[in-house]
């Protein structure tokens, strides 16, 4: 790389390149904007009784938890080069399930209910994300389609297994997992955070990270290098369908119920959004599990901001969608070299045969 | 000689007379596929439900299929280069809701269809500049637009917006009947079957008939190859994101004169029945292939699967889509294992 | 070549261009100038500038600086369409067609006949049979798809789109790398049918014997500078050589035969046996044995097999049938990793699709395949990835000298080398090198074939793999001669062998069949 002799200035360069950076300081811009509404704000206040923390931080923490694990699954999904569109509706199926489930064993004090059905829920939320790894992988399959069917036909199947009803379900510990809290802290937050440390550790510890990164950047090298991308490709859809059912629980018991056409509606957005403010580029690669974990606080607060601040909050998908293009923008070779003032040619790459644009090829694999 | 050498090679690549000539009509094959397909759906119903072989059926399929049709022409010629276009559901949402809004608000009717169309037409146009111009991938960008139209909507109304009972804009769907049969049998047309053929014949033109339709046929067999042509690859890559949001416009003009409502949460879905009719049409997904008098067949094959099952009534109405998305999942299988044994 | 060559103005002058990619000069100040009627040979080794300088005239790469001149006129071309219109068309090795369109449908594209009903197919088509008669296509149906008639008469197709145009200039980019000797006869015959009606037409071709078969004049590339122009007749085959590759050659020829520093025991079991190796496609059936301790070379014209047959041999693509053992225990080549395991490995010609990952880091991209034995769950500690990068960093010399760089700001050839070190680290008993000295400067070219003599004397076995015949001469203690997807002749090497012994092999072939 280039020699730096000003190393403030290097410094400052890593910083503002590292993935964590604009994540945080859009997340400091919103709640300054909401301390500027209210300077009680930031708030917190520990109930003398329970010991428990309260106030709009929490809140935020709160709305994360979901927010954070679909984000986590989305960027190793992201990372192999492929998509996964149907999280939202594997959020519903996952909530239609435990609902069905607490509704049909009807144990409201049992603890073993909720392990059964969280069990359950899980498992079938699995199932659908290995479905979906399964037609990428095996069947050769784009993955824009796989999930895009997976999404419209996920939510159909919430449909199924409720009877179209928004079913209620009875039970003290799954509700616990939304509404209680360990040391004044929320449960749902802290398990949402003990989820993401462990996929870090398990990606970044392991040759797994580097592997999905590979198969991301270079499918035919890394094949050829003796990387197998059949199994690695079900890990992330399967662990991707799993995440979404974490989030499904987290959802649906905080209300105890599942709204079968509300329920994850379109929180494949906020996924993804969360992934590319994370600093991961949405062709695949090197990828940032922190990155998205902070994307998804920012989507949180955002959604929070936007509430408190009086805004309609139908408002909010067109500016996600809007902050999506622009940072599809920003990532984009294009926008890059005027940055960097470099002459654009039309291909750079001298030892190519015909390096002209194969957006045609535009397979997402 | 050189004639020699061509007839070892042409005999070493094919093996049979019969794959010969599958491989001459390869890309047609699936669009006949598509029609057997067709006429065995509606045999089946005819045997099994009765009462589909008749007028009113017919008029009613093609009635309430006129939006989808011209859906599927837009996405055939996205699909054919080898693009996608997820926006289209969302933007006949917008669409709709701001044209119906604008003729209540008092605005001249046909210039709110105008700018239905045109609004349509924007979109697409953002859609092909971020795709040609910043190289995101067109499912990316696509989404993205989907997720922006469907926000934009939603920020204009989320409760379903009526149409005044006295607007020009519903006249487009004034029933005309053209055969008079007995009781309720009767053959019906109405101005937005006409629009949606008018649509089909000028795509077919378009597409087999001018410069720009045979580059896109080009582009879909190899981007790269056509660009060292010398083809207008960038002009028609962005042209067809402009005549697929227009056609999603002009969907939504058709749709909503026919249902007079229109809401935010319109054509969710509906890219997924683009898509697979397209597919079912025998256009290649990956492009480089596709018929756009095969997507109206494709078009006609859900939106007969719609009335079978209605008819049967004991699928409940949440299978469609899982229903819709299996059989766009075998026809693609499908595709992909006849494009193997090719190569 | 016609009288009137010389005394008029040049068709296309290219003056001072020069063409700068990050990190290399891909062009330094070249000039040349193409005349009507004559076949001009652009030479050079890889990396020389050819490939750059054909893209600035069709209108790919936009020059820095510098003039190119057609007709007179200077020219900023801003895309291939504007060079089209200028008059000059290219038909590039891969044959760019549409092969999901017919053959009619290929020469007429961009430019059909139209009427006012839109596109007249029976005029276009018509106009279609005129320019593929024109080349001695006319037996071809303009309706039948492309992908129904063979490669070279695709590349005929290729060019009757330039008469389409009525291109002045026709540029043919390696247009007989796939062609057997019979379907480059014709395609000389119609290459000079051109010339002789005022086309100018420039050729780009690595065989010597074809380019003094039909050049008139040759312009040599070094480097991205320009040699000179010479007039084919006062330019003998050493000379040209000479200048291609510059006060080097004499450093080349002092490797000399490394294959006496080693000599396998003609006792010695052998290492991997193959007996009916066969894929449709790819390679007809197959037999052949290699040795520990020994280098084979794999040679023949490009679309022979060499590499089809390579990458069975590694896993990385399956056969449809074939027994194979190694070290006599049978052996089942499921996929590369299968290879890995077996402790094959195998250096792909393609580095840039094949070869590197980009975006990861000279480091992460050499202990690739040593991680991917070891599965994602048994990741190398620090430690351990330490010691192979900076072990192979600098036995392959390899700059710059930061492990923690993207790979793909290196140069080529160093890029080629983390490449060689990926699989020198899987520690393998069979090696397989595709090209690994394809667009290297000399210096690194010695460099790798030392090496490769080196693992031989170790006792690995290596298969080298070259389109350059002197270099699969100069190392390779057995050959392999390769043609049409098939293995048509072994030789042991000897005094006497050269690369005119297996282009002899080659050509005995054809003409027994």
């Amino acid at each position: 790389m280039s020699e730096n002799p000003n190393r403030p200035l290097a410094a400052l360069q890593t910083l503002v390149r590292s993935q964590f950076f604009w994540g945080i300081v859009a997340i400091l811009v919103l709640l300054l904007l909401n301390v500027i509404r209210d300077p009680g704000y930031l708030g917190v206040r520990v109930n003398p009784n329970t010991g428990n923390l309260s106030g709009n931080v929490i809140d935020i923490l709160r709305a994360a938890a979901p927010i954070l694990m679909i984000a986590v699954g989305m960027v190793l999904v992201i990372a192999t080069s492929g998509i996964d569109l149907s999280v939202g509706s594997v959020m519903a199926v996952s909530g239609a399930v435990s609902m069905e489930l607490l509704r049909a064993l009807n144990g409201p004090n049992s603890v073993g209910v909720t392990i059964v059905t969280v069990l359950a829920a899980l498992a079938v939320s699995t199932l659908l994300g290995l479905l979906n790894g399964v037609l990428v992988a095996y069947v050769g399959l784009q993955p824009f389609i796989t999930t895009l069917v997976m999404m419209l036909a996920g939510r159909g199947l919430a449909k199924v297994i409720t009877n179209g009803q928004n079913t209620t379900g009875k039970s003290e510990s799954f509700s616990w997992i939304a509404n209680g809290t360990v040391v004044g802290l929320p449960v749902i937050f802290l398990l949402a955070v003990i989820v993401v440390v462990l996929v870090a550790l398990i990606v970044r510890r392991t040759a797994l990270g580097l592997m999905i990164e590979s198969i991301g950047i270079n499918p035919q090298a890394s094949r050829l290098a003796g990387i197998r991308p059949n199994g690695l490709l079900l890990t992330v859809y399967g662990a991707s369908g799993l995440l979404a059912g974490i989030a499904g629980i987290f959802v649906t018991a905080n209300t105890m119920t599942v709204d079968v056409t509300r329920t994850g509606n379109q929180m494949e957005l906020d996924a993804i959004l969360a992934v590319v403010i994370g600093g991961t580029s949405l062709a695949g690669g090197k990828f940032a599990i922190g990155g998205a974990a902070v994307g998804a606080l920012l989507i949180a607060t955002l959604d929070k901001t936007v509430v408190f601040l009086g805004v309609p909050a139908s408002a909010t998908p067109a500016f996600k969608a809007t902050v999506i293009v622009v940072l599809c923008l920003l990532q984009s070779q294009r926008v890059r070299a005027l940055f960097r003032r470099r002459r654009a040619q039309i291909q750079a790459q001298p030892d190519s045969v015909t390096a002209v644009s194969t957006e045609a090829e535009g397979v997402v694999r | 000689m050189s004639i020699d050498t061509q007839e070892r090679s042409l005999v070493a690549q094919s093996g049979s007379r019969i794959g010969n000539w599958f491989r001459a009509n390869a890309t047609t094959l699936p669009t006949y596929a598509a029609l057997v397909l067709f006429i065995g759906m509606v045999v089946y119903g005819e045997v099994a439900y009765g009462r589909i072989l008749q007028y009113n059926t017919v008029s009613n399929l093609l009635i309430n299929n006129a939006h989808l049709v011209i859906l599927a022409v837009a996405l055939t010629f996205v699909i054919v280069t080898g693009g996608i276009d997820l926006s289209v559901g969302a933007v006949i949402a917008f669409s709709s809701v701001s044209g119906v809004m604008l003729a209540n608000a008092g605005w001249n009717p046909y210039l709110v269809m105008l700018v239905m169309v045109v609004v349509g037409s924007l979109f697409g146009l953002a859609s092909g500049v971020l795709i040609q111009y910043f190289n995101v991938q067109p499912f990316i960008a696509t989404l993205a637009m989907m997720f922006l139209a469907r926000g934009l909507a939603s920020m204009l109304s989320t409760q379903p917006e009526r149409l005044a009972e006295d607007s020009p804009i519903r006249s487009l769907a004034t029933e005309w009947k053209i055969i008079d049969g007995e009781k309720v049998n009767d053959l019906m047309l109405t101005p937005n079957v006409l629009i949606a053929v008018a649509v089909v014949v000028a795509a077919f033109f378009v597409l087999h008939r001018t410069r720009l339709g045979r580059t896109v046929y080009a582009i879909g067999g190899s981007e790269s190859s056509a660009l060292l042509m010398g083809l207008p690859v960038v002009k028609t890559k962005l042209w067809i994101y402009v005549i697929s949001g227009t056609l999603a416009g002009l969907a939504a003009v058709v749709y909503t004169s026919r249902l007079g409502i229109a809401q935010n949460i319109t054509g969710i879905g509906w890219e997924l029945d683009a898509i697979a009719a397209t597919v079912i049409g025998g256009t290649l997904l990956t492009g480089g292939a596709g018929f756009v008098l095969g997507s109206v067949v494709g078009a006609l094959v859900l939106g007969l699967m719609n009335v079978l099952i209605t008819r049967d009534g004991r699928i409940p109405a949440a299978m469609t889509t899982i229903i819709t998305g299996g059989i766009l999942l075998i026809f693609v299988l499908l595709q992909r294992a006849v494009t193997a044994r090719r190569r | 070549m016609t009288a009137s060559a010389f005394t008029s103005p040049p068709v296309v002058e290219v003056k001072n261009v020069s063409i700068t990619f990050p990190g290399v000069k891909a062009l330094d100040t070249v000039s040349f100038r193409l005349f009507q009627g004559e076949v001009h040979t652009l030479m050079g080794e890889n990396g020389a500038g050819k490939s750059t300088l054909i893209k600035a005239l069709t209108g790919v790469y936009k020059i820095d600086s510098g003039a190119i001149i057609v007709a007179g006129q200077e020219r900023n071309f801003s895309g291939t369409a504007a060079a089209q219109e200028a008059g000059i068309s290219t038909v590039y090795q891969e044959v760019n067609l549409c092969t999901n369109l017919t053959i009619g449908e290929n020469v007429m594209l961009g430019h059909e006949v139209r009427g006012p009903f839109g596109i007249n197919w029976r005029r276009t088509h018509a106009a279609a049979k005129v320019a593929l008669d024109k080349l001695g296509l006319g037996h071809l149906d303009p309706r039948a798809p492309l992908n129904s008639i063979s490669l070279a008469m695709q590349q005929l197709v290729a060019i009757s789109r330039a008469m389409v145009t009525k291109s002045k200039v026709l540029i043919l980019d390696e247009p007989t790398s796939s062609l057997d000797a019979q379907e480059v006869e014709n395609l000389f015959r119609v290459m000079r049918r051109l010339r002789d009606e005022g086309v100018a037409i420039l050729f780009v071709s690595h065989f010597l014997d074809q380019v003094y078969a039909i050049s008139d004049r040759l312009t040599v590339l070094r480097n991205g500078q320009l040699v000179g122009e010479y007039m084919t007749r006062d330019l003998d085959r050493s000379e040209l050589i000479a200048k291609m590759i510059g006060k080097d050659l004499d450093a080349l020829k002092s490797l000399g035969s490394n294959r006496a520093a080693y000599h396998r025991p003609p006792e010695a079991a052998p290492l991997l046996t193959v007996r009916g190796l066969s894929r449709k496609g790819s390679i007809d059936s197959t037999d052949l044995d290699l040795h520990h301790g020994e280098v084979v070379g794999f040679a023949g014209l490009l679309g022979s097999g060499r590499t089809e047959l390579a990458r069975l041999l590694y896993g990385a693509d399956r056969a449809d049938v074939g027994d194979l053992t190694l070290d006599g225990k049978p052996l089942h080549l499921t996929s590369a990793s299968a290879g890995l395991a077996n402790r094959i490995a195998f250096s792909t010609e393609n580095r840039r699709d094949e070869g590197i990952i980009g975006d990861l880091t000279v480091r992460e991209n050499m202990i690739l395949a040593v991680q991917a034995k070891r599965g994602w769950f048994r990741p190398l500690s620090r430690k351990e990835q330490d010691a192979i990068v900076s072990k192979y960093m600098a036995e392959l010399n390899v700059r710059p000298a930061d492990p923690e760089r993207p790979i793909r700001t290196l140069s080529g050839g160093n890029q080629q080398k983390v490449l060689l070190g990926r699989w020198l680290a899987t520690d393998p008993k069979l090696l397989i090198l595709d090209e690994p000295t394809r667009g290297i400067d000399v210096g690194a070219k010695a460099e790798i074939q030392e090496r490769v003599a080196q693992l031989a004397g170790e006792g690995v076995s290596v298969v080298f793999i070259s389109s350059e015949l002197e270099e699969v001469v100069r190392l390779s203690e057995r050959i392999f001669v390769l043609k049409d997807h098939r293995l048509i002749a072994t030789i042991d090497n000897g005094a006497d062998v050269t690369a005119d012994t297996i282009v002899g092999i080659i050509a005995a072939e054809e003409h027994a069949a």
